[in-house]
């Protein structure tokens, strides 16, 4: 038959083909538990196009379709289609700074981009509504399947089918062992490996590898998992920013805070009650080499409290290990300095005394920012006024005339503080919101030095700036380090990760398990010597089958050894005659299936 | 400048210079395989044409194991048979066409492509030492490490004795090239680590996703080469007769199945370590920037890649979606991953910066 059996199931296939064809999908039938292909125009209408089966009828062909792999291959395709837009688009959630540098960029396409949603793909009607018509086909599709599984888990592999020749895998031989015991045999091989064995009629049926369905059904079942504690993560989080300076501290309530987010369900009351101060942070940097500036250790050491009055304890926080408390973590983000600086007025009084946390801006930690002094200051005539100097740092100095004023090294080993100096109006009082780190000087005069220009200058640690006319002063005493921190309570990461472990088993089981039947036929032939045939199916085409039949026959030949060869053996059409001469498949034996 | 810095600048310029001579090595092996092609086409082999036109016997009948009269246990032979609906169609000879010395090239390009990966090897080890840290912290690395990772991955399935010799021709000619954009427009020097990366995640997360990456690409050089042995296959079943060189080229390939089946068992067998490379990915990025997912440009093609991989493995088990139109699922699954490791590092930023293009 070789190649002819590509044809089998064409115009020139006879009505016994026709049944052939019937019983061997019977015995390959239920090897998986995928749901069976329906024509997409097999809907509840008859041939005129009007419905047949009213609502109820609709909704079935609906649903039937929505749990069809047809349907979920296409919801799959459009999934992947729909998350590529939120990545080439910017994001609010991503970052809200870049969307509205978009908006401002693109007027014409903005209005549109919004109308769909294109800045919160993640979070639009239609891309939730493509995930959860996929979940819900999951669901739809999950809880048959495992009934099904458990029917087949209960039931008994299917028996032989009538010619074992059309398997993918065959094998056979004749031997001098009774069928029987052939039989007998075959159950102990089989069931020594673990296969579900049992006797129907002439032949033994086994089947292996139930654990493939098993792990596809976990791994579905692991994705919805997932799904849950992504959203309950979504809905119940909260998260939030701190920039400490060693030595200041932070409590974790929402005043506490210098920004704050929250999931729609979060409650505030359920901030985890703790504290902590900061130490000291402690940063190293590679000090020569061609890797000169690389960070080396990032360490912010800290005292946290959990509680209101629990003992104080120590703890290391570093980029890769938050500090975690009471289910809330602690990451360290960000890092910088914070010279500290005293104000002096005329008198010599100290006006104030502060670390002021300066943002980096480069990798050298080159950073800058402004010294706000909003009162207690009084100007040589004894006004009130409030002070203001732009700042600008750098924790290693190249030297005097080389170059620009930039870092070259990101620890602090030749530190300068440049200052310029203006007095005014901070503009704190407007009412608008102000940038902690930027100088409004529209309301502010600069002070100037003799060459009538704005007076500046660069300020070593203990050096100071005098204000002109006996205005004062402005001492750089020293330098703190400062870290920011964001503080993240998520509940469902547990969840998360197990549904996670138990997709990757359920996958690794569903892929690389293969399903299989075995089945051994012992037919007592007129000659008075056994027929053994045996044959495999999978579930698609493995190059173990045949081996693994190989092996089983291999087994089952040290019972039923191979009978030596009878030349003169009677010439019998109804019994597989082990001759010299191959037997061709369609002359395999027919009636032995019928026992 | 001290001592360590100055090994560490002589294991740098050690390393390009192994690299170099990979490449000079990977364009031996090139030729070799193109003398086995050329030689391979002098035989008339005919085979496909031959099953699929209807000239063969009747190969697929069993044979029934015979025993002497000597009572030996011999291992009865097993007869295997296509599924029904599949072409029974026996692999081509390969490359060399079973001529001799088309197989003699054939086996000096493998033996060169051999000492190719053991230089490249080489390189992206010292790259590694000179820099004290894991060879993938930017694009440059990342693509020398990707494509030995790919030829390392042939090798082994070379070992195991898997009919896969005819993919070194199309693999040694990427891998050319990939090593030629690497040294040309990617090359970084050893440069600064951001602390987000001083993780042992790097080690897991990076080096996973390489291998997915590389063994992918060994799957999809099968698809493609399935989608061209599937038409001519069609074309011969169909009673056309395709051009000379097409013929030539593709008669000695594997069949169309053979091809099929290798591609589905590559991308089946890696999809559960990419899985888990993202959620690696997700573990460390809880750790480092306090969210475990964020829909960073990164992660969002590595979803998307996911999930076309889940598509494809969805239409192998989907009647009519099997063959062609799962492959061309397969290959659009490629693609992704493609950009996500060219694409997203040069025209989309993102926290995953560490292009340095
Ligand atoms: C959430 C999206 C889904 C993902 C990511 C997904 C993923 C996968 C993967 C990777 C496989 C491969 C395992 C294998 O080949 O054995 C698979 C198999 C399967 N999936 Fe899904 N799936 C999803 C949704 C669905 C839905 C909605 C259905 C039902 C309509 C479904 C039904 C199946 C079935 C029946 C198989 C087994 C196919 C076989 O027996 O080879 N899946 N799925």
């Amino acid at each position: 038959m070789g190649k002819t059996n590509t044809t089998d199931t064409g115009a020139g296939a006879t009505a016994a083909e026709r049944e052939q064809e019937r019983v061997d999908s019977a015995a390959g039938e239920r090897l998986s538990t995928a749901p069976r292909e329906e024509r997409p125009e097999t809907g509840p209408q008859t041939g005129t196009g009007v419905p047949a089966m009213g609502v109820v009828g609709w909704i079935r062909w609906f649903w039937r379709q929505l749990t069809s792999m047809r349907v979920a291959l296409i919801l799959l395709f459009l999934l992947s289609l729909g998350a590529i837009p939120g990545s080439l688009i910017p994001q609010t959630s991503v970052d809200d700074l870049k969307v509205q540098n978009f908006k401002d960029q693109h007027t014409t396409l903005s209005p549109i981009y919004e109308k769909f949603q294109l800045f919160d793909v993640y979070s639009s009607v239609w891309f939730s509504a493509i995930y959860i018509l996929l979940f819900v086909s999951l669901i739809g599709c999950i809880v048959p399947r495992t009934g099904q599984f458990v029917g087949q888990l209960r039931s008994r592999p299917p028996g032989a089918p009538k010619r074992l020749t059309r398997l993918p895998a065959y094998t056979t031989w004749r031997t001098e062992a009774g069928p029987e015991e052939v039989r007998e045999a075959a159950l102990g091989v089989l069931g020594k490996r673990r296969f579900r064995t049992h006797t129907v009629g002439d032949a033994v049926a086994a089947e292996k590898g139930y654990l493939r369905e098993a792990g596809n059904l976990v791994f579905h079942v692991a994705l919805i998992v997932m799904l849950v504690a992504f959203a309950a993560g979504q809905l119940f989080k909260s998260e939030g920013g701190k920039l400490v300076v060693e030595g200041d501290g932070f409590a974790n309530t929402l005043t506490q805070y210098d920004d704050f987010k929250s999931g729609s369900l979060y409650d505030t009351d359920s901030l985890a009650p703790f504290s902590f101060v900061l130490d000291d942070f402690v940063g190293t940097y590679e000090e020569s080499g061609p890797q000169r500036g690389t960070p080396r250790t990032f360490e912010a050491r800290v005292k946290y409290t959990e509680g209101v009055e629990g003992p104080e304890r120590k703890g290391v926080i570093r980029v890769n290990e938050p500090l975690v408390v009471d289910g809330t973590k602690v990451y360290l983000i960000a890092h910088g300095y914070a010279p500290v600086v005293t104000v002096r007025d005329g008198k010599g009084k100290v006006v104030s005394r502060n670390s002021v946390p300066l943002l980096p801006i480069d990798n050298n930690i080159t950073s800058t920012g402004a010294i706000k002094v909003m009162d207690g200051y009084r100007d040589k005539n004894g006004v009130k006024t409030q002070l203001g100097f732009k700042a600008f740092f750098v924790p290693t100095f190249a030297g005097e005339g080389k170059g620009q004023m930039f870092s070259q090294f990101p620890g602090a080993e030749y530190p300068v503080l440049a200052l310029s100096a203006y007095s005014g109006s901070l503009g704190v009082d407007s009412g608008l919101p102000q940038n902690v780190y930027q100088l409004d000087t529209s309301k502010m005069n600069e002070f100037k030095n003799e060459d009538d220009e704005l007076l500046k200058k660069m300020l070593r640690p203990g050096e100071k700036l005098d204000l002109p006319d006996g205005g004062g002063s402005i001492t750089f005493d020293g330098i703190e380090e400062w870290a920011s921190f964001q503080i993240s309570q998520q509940p469902g990461n547990g969840l998360a990760l197990g549904g996670a472990v138990a997709a990757i088993a359920g996958l690794a089981a569903s892929l690389f398990i293969q399903r299989r039947r075995v089945w051994v036929r012992a037919v007592r032939g007129a000659d008075g010597v056994t027929v053994v045939e045996m044959a495999g199916l999978g579930r698609s085409e493995s190059a173990k089958l045949p081996e693994e039949l190989g092996d089983l026959a291999a087994a089952l030949i040290t019972t039923a050894p191979v009978a030596p060869e009878k030349p003169d053996a009677p010439e019998n059409p109804d019994t597989n005659e082990a001759g010299s001469r191959p037997v061709h498949p369609a002359e395999a034996p027919a009636e032995g299936a019928e026992k | 400048m001290n001592l360590a810095a100055a090994t560490n600048e002589s294991l740098a310029h050690t390393s390009n210079v192994l690299i170099y001579s990979s490449m000079a090595v990977y364009t031996l092996a090139f030729f070799a395989h193109i003398a086995e092609w050329v030689l391979g086409s002098r035989s008339k082999v005919g085979r496909t044409a031959a099953a699929l036109s209807g000239a063969a016997g009747s190969a697929a009948a069993p044979v029934v194991v015979q025993a002497g009269s000597t009572a030996v246990l011999e291992r009865p032979k097993v007869v295997t048979r296509a599924a029904a609906g599949t072409r029974d169609v026996p692999d081509g000879p390969g490359a060399a066409g079973g001529t001799f010395k088309g197989d003699l090239w054939g086996r000096i390009a493998v033996s060169l492509t051999v000492v190719a990966f053991v230089v490249e090897a080489g390189g992206v080890i010292t790259r590694a030492l000179s820099v004290q840290r894991a060879p993938w912290a930017n694009m440059y690395e990342f693509s020398i490490t990707f494509s030995t990772v790919a030829v390392g991955a042939y090798l082994v399935l070379l070992a195991l004795k898997k009919n896969v010799r005819w993919i070194g021709l199309p693999l040694v000619t990427t891998v050319l090239l990939d090593l030629g954009i690497a040294v040309t427009t990617l090359y970084t020097d050893s440069d600064q680590l951001v602390p987000a990366l001083h993780s042992y995640w790097l080690w897991i997360h990076v080096s996973t996703a390489i291998i997915c990456g590389a063994v992918f690409y060994l799957g999809a050089v099968g698809t493609v080469l399935y989608l061209f042995r599937d038409s001519y296959e069609n074309k011969i079943a169909s009673g056309g007769t395709p051009g000379k060189f097409a013929a030539s080229v593709m008669e000695r390939l594997p069949s169309a199945s053979s091809l099929d089946k290798f591609a589905y068992r590559i991308n089946a067998a890696v999809f559960p370590l990419w899985t888990f490379t993202i959620i690696a990915g997700a573990i460390w990025a809880g750790d480092a920037w306090g969210r475990y997912w964020g829909w960073d440009p990164k992660e969002v093609w590595s979803f998307i890649t996911w999930v076309a991989y889940a598509a494809y493995l969805h239409a192998r088990a989907t009647a009519g979606w099997k063959g062609r139109k799962a492959a061309y699922l397969a290959l659009v699954a490629f693609a992704c991953w493609l950009f996500n490791y060219y694409g997203v590092n040069i025209f989309v930023t993102g926290l995953h910066s560490y292009a340095g293009v």
